[in-house]
C-alpha cells in the first residue's frame, strides 16, 4: 500500500493539523506515514496545502506530492479559487467539506460529501470565530478511504490535544463525520 | 520500540534533551526556530533540568553556548542561513579552543533574494572551520545523529564541535516516525561528559591568547589531526550505536545499489532518498547504478570514496550548493580524491528548494551515461539542472 494525499485548507484552518493526526493514526496501525506542509510563508485566511504519504514500508522520497491519490477539501469556497483535481490520479478519491451535499467535480473522480462546518459548530468547535473542520475531516477521510480506521483516527485525535475535553470534543467530530459521509455528485 | 511521529525539529530537540544538554542558547530563524522552541517549552515545563540563555543574535547565542561549554556544560544550538553566516566567526573560536559543542544546522537558502528553503549553501560554507559535518537523510537519523554527536565530539581523540545537518522543512517540519529510547537507555549509551579542559575561577587557563606562530601552526596541525582520528571514532560510534539502538548507518557514507554498479551518484541530505528510488527505477530499465550518500562531510571521506567510487564507468556528484566561479562543494571533494581515475560530472540542482523528483535523477543519470559511452573518458565540473520553467525556455531558444 502506498498513498499520496493532498488537502486544501486556509491558513489557520488546521490542515496542518489533520495531515499529522493522520500520520500519527497510520503509525499507530504500524504503518509508515510523512505529513508535509506547504513550505511558504502561510498566512491566516490565504489558500494553503499540505501534503501526506502513507505506506506499509519506510518512506525514503522526500520530492513533492504532485500526482495524490486522494484530495482533502477543508473549504467549500475554495473550489472556486484553486483547482482541486490538479495532478489527481484516474479514479482518485475527493473528501469535500460541503454545505450542501453536492459537487462540482468531475465524475470521473470518487467524491464524496460531507458537512463538517456544521458538525464543529454542533460541538462547538469554534476558534476566533472559525469552526475548526480538520478534525471532523479526518473521520470523513477514515471512512471515505480506509486509509486509517476510525478507530486510531479518534486515538491519534485523543493524544493530540493536551486538553483531554478538547481531544473528545474532536474525536466525536471524526465520529459524526465519519457517519454521515455520503457520495456526493452535481 | 517506540515511533512517534515527530518533525526532524522536535527529533532533533528530544535527542539534546536525551543527551542532558545543561545550556541552550540560541536566537530564532526560520526553520530552526521550532528546535529551540520546542527545547524552551521543556525546560520550562520543568522535563528538561537546563539552562535556556537568552541572546540578541547567532555570533552571541554560540559564544554563549562556547563559553557554557568551556565551564564544563554540556551545551547545545541551532540556527540555519543567515543566522549561521552571522555565527560563522565563532565557529572558528570553538574548534580553535578544542571545546566539544553540537550544533543543529537546519540548512536553508541564503539570500537576497530571500528565500526559505532548503540549500546547502550556509552549511558548506563551513567545511574550513574545523567543525564536523554530519548530514541526515531522514527525521530518524536527524535525532540518531545528534545522539551521535556528542559522543563523537566528546570524544578524547576527537575534541572538536560538531554540526548536525538536516534539511529545510523536507526534514524540519515534516512528520514522520522516530523511535525514541528512554532515558535509561540513552545515559547507559552516553557517557558523562569529557572535554580537554575546563575553566572556572580556581583554574587558570587562558582562551584566545597570543600565541607563538610556530605553536598556532602546530595548533592548526592538531585541529587536522583530530579530524583525521575523527574518521574512526565515526565508525566505531555507527556501529555502538547499532549495537544499542538496532540502526547502523554505514559510517561515513552509505552506499546503496553499489556492489556491481557501473554508475554511481554521490550526494548528501534528505534528497539521497529520491536518489535511491530513482536507482532501483533505473535498475529496472537494466542501468547498473547505485548511490553513495555522503553522511560526513568533515572529515571527508577520502579514503572511502576512492574505494567505492574508483574503477566505476562514471560519477555523477549532485550538489544542492555551488562555490561560485568553481563547481559544487561536493564535486570538487570527490573528484580530488578520485585524481581522474573516472569519469566524473558535478550537477548543481535543487538550489532555492526546487522540487528535485527521481525522475530528475533518472534524467541525469541516463544522459552521463550516453556521454561517457560516446567520448569515453569525461571529466565534467558543472552542468545545470535548471528548473523545469526556465529548462523549457532555454530549449525553445535554443530550437530557434
Amino acid at each position: 500500500m502506498y498513498m499520496e494525499l493532498r488537502f486544501h485548507g486556509r491558513g489557520g484552518q488546521g490542515a496542518v493539523t489533520a495531515a499529522t493526526i493522520l500520520a500519527r493514526a497510520a503509525l499507530l496501525e504500524g504503518k509508515w506515514a510523512q505529513a508535509i506542509p506547504e513550505f511558504g510563508a502561510e498566512r491566516r485566511g490565504a489558500p494553503v496545502s499540505v501534503y501526506a504519504r502513507i505506506s506499509d514500508k519506510p518512506i525514503e522520497v522526500h520530492s513533492n506530492v504532485i500526482e495524490p491519490d486522494i484530495v482533502v477539501v477543508l473549504d467549500y469556497e475554495l473550489l472556486k479559487v484553486v483547482d482541486v483535481t490538479k495532478g489527481l490520479k484516474e479514479g482518485g478519491t475527493v473528501i469535500l467539506n460541503s454545505p450542501v451535499n453536492k459537487s462540482p467535480i468531475p465524475s470521473k473522480y470518487k467524491v464524496y460529501c460531507v458537512n463538517a462546518t456544521r458538525i464543529a459548530k454542533e460541538l462547538n468547535l469554534v476558534v476566533s470565530g472559525w469552526p475548526t473542520v480538520n478534525t471532523a475531516m479526518v473521520g470523513a477521510l477514515a471512512k471515505a478511504t480506509g486509509v486509517i480506521g476510525l478507530e486510531s483516527a479518534v486515538k491519534a485525535i485523543e493524544e493530540y490535544f493536551s486538553n483531554p475535553t478538547l481531544g473528545k470534543l474532536n474525536a466525536e467530530a471524526a465520529a459524526r463525520s465519519y457517519k454521515e459521509l455520503e457520495p456526493c455528485s452535481d | 520500540m517506540v515511533l512517534k511521529a515527530l518533525t526532524a525539529n522536535h527529533a532533533v530537540a528530544e535527542a539534546a534533551k536525551l543527551a542532558r544538554v545543561k545550556v541552550v542558547s540560541a536566537y530564532p530563524i526560520t526553520p530552526q526556530t521550532t528546535i529551540v522552541e520546542k527545547l524552551a517549552e521543556m525546560i520550562e515545563k520543568g522535563e528538561m533540568e537546563a539552562k535556556m540563555v537568552r541572546v540578541e543574535s547567532e555570533h552571541s547565542a554560540l559564544a554563549a553556548t562556547l563559553g557554557a561549554a568551556a565551564a564544563g556544560a554540556r551545551a547545545f544550538t541551532a540556527t540555519s542561513s543567515h543566522g549561521l553566516l552571522y555565527m560563522h566567526e565563532v565557529l572558528w573560536w570553538t574548534s580553535g579552543a578544542r571545546v566539544p559543542v553540537v550544533m543543529a544546522v537546519v540548512t536553508r537558502a541564503i539570500g537576497p533574494p530571500w528565500n526559505i528553503h532548503v540549500e546547502h549553501s550556509d552549511v558548506m560554507d563551513q567545511r574550513d572551520t574545523g567543525w564536523i559535518i554530519g548530514v541526515a537523510q531522514e527525521n530518524q537519523e536527524a535525532f540518531d545523529l545528534t545522539l551521535q554527536a556528542f559522543r563523537i565530539s566528546e570524544d578524547p581523540r576527537v575534541y572538536l564541535p560538531m554540526i548536525v545537518s538536516l534539511d529545510a522543512f523536507i526534514l524540519s517540519h515534516t512528520v514522520a516516525p522516530v523511535d525514541v529510547p528512554s532515558q535509561q537507555e540513552v545515559d547507559a549509551w552516553l557517557p558523562s561528559r569529557r572535554q580537554p579542559y575546563v575553566i572556572s575561577p580556581e583554574t587558570n587557563v587562558v582562551m584566545g591568547n597570543i600565541a607563538d606562530d610556530a605553536d598556532y601552526y602546530m595548533m592548526r596541525y592538531s585541529i587536522n589531526a583530530a579530524m583525521e582520528a575523527a574518521k574512526k571514532v565515526v565508525e566505531e560510534v555507527d556501529e555502538e550505536y547499532g549495537k544499542a539502538f538496532g540502526r547502523r548507518y554505514g559510517g561515513l557514507v552509505e552506499c546503496y545499489n553499489c556492489d556491481d554498479a557501473d554508475y554511481i551518484m554521490v550526494l548528501m541530505g534528505s534528497w539521497a532518498g529520491d536518489a535511491k528510488k530513482a536507482s532501483d527505477l533505473l535498475r529496472e530499465k537494466g542501468y547498473r547504478v547505485g548511490v553513495m550518500r555522503v553522511r560526513f562531510v568533515r572529515p571527508w571521506p577520502r579514503e572511502v570514496v576512492q574505494e567505492k567510487l574508483s574503477n566505476r564507468k562514471g560519477v555523477i556528484v549532485f550538489d544542492r550548493s555551488i562555490s561560485f566561479g568553481s563547481a559544487g562543494q561536493l564535486f570538487t571533494d570527490v573528484a580530488a580524491s578520485l585524481y581522474g581515475s573516472t569519469s566524473i560530472r558535478g550537477v548543481v540542482a535543487g538550489l532555492g528548494g526546487v522540487d528535485v523528483r527521481p525522475e530528475d535523477f533518472m534524467n541525469e543519470v541516463t544522459d552521463f551515461v550516453s556521454h561517457v559511452e560516446e567520448f569515453g573518458r569525461v571529466y565534467e565540473p558543472l552542468r545545470w539542472h535548471l528548473p523545469p520553467k526556465y529548462a523549457k525556455s532555454l530549449a525553445e531558444e535554443v530550437s530557434a
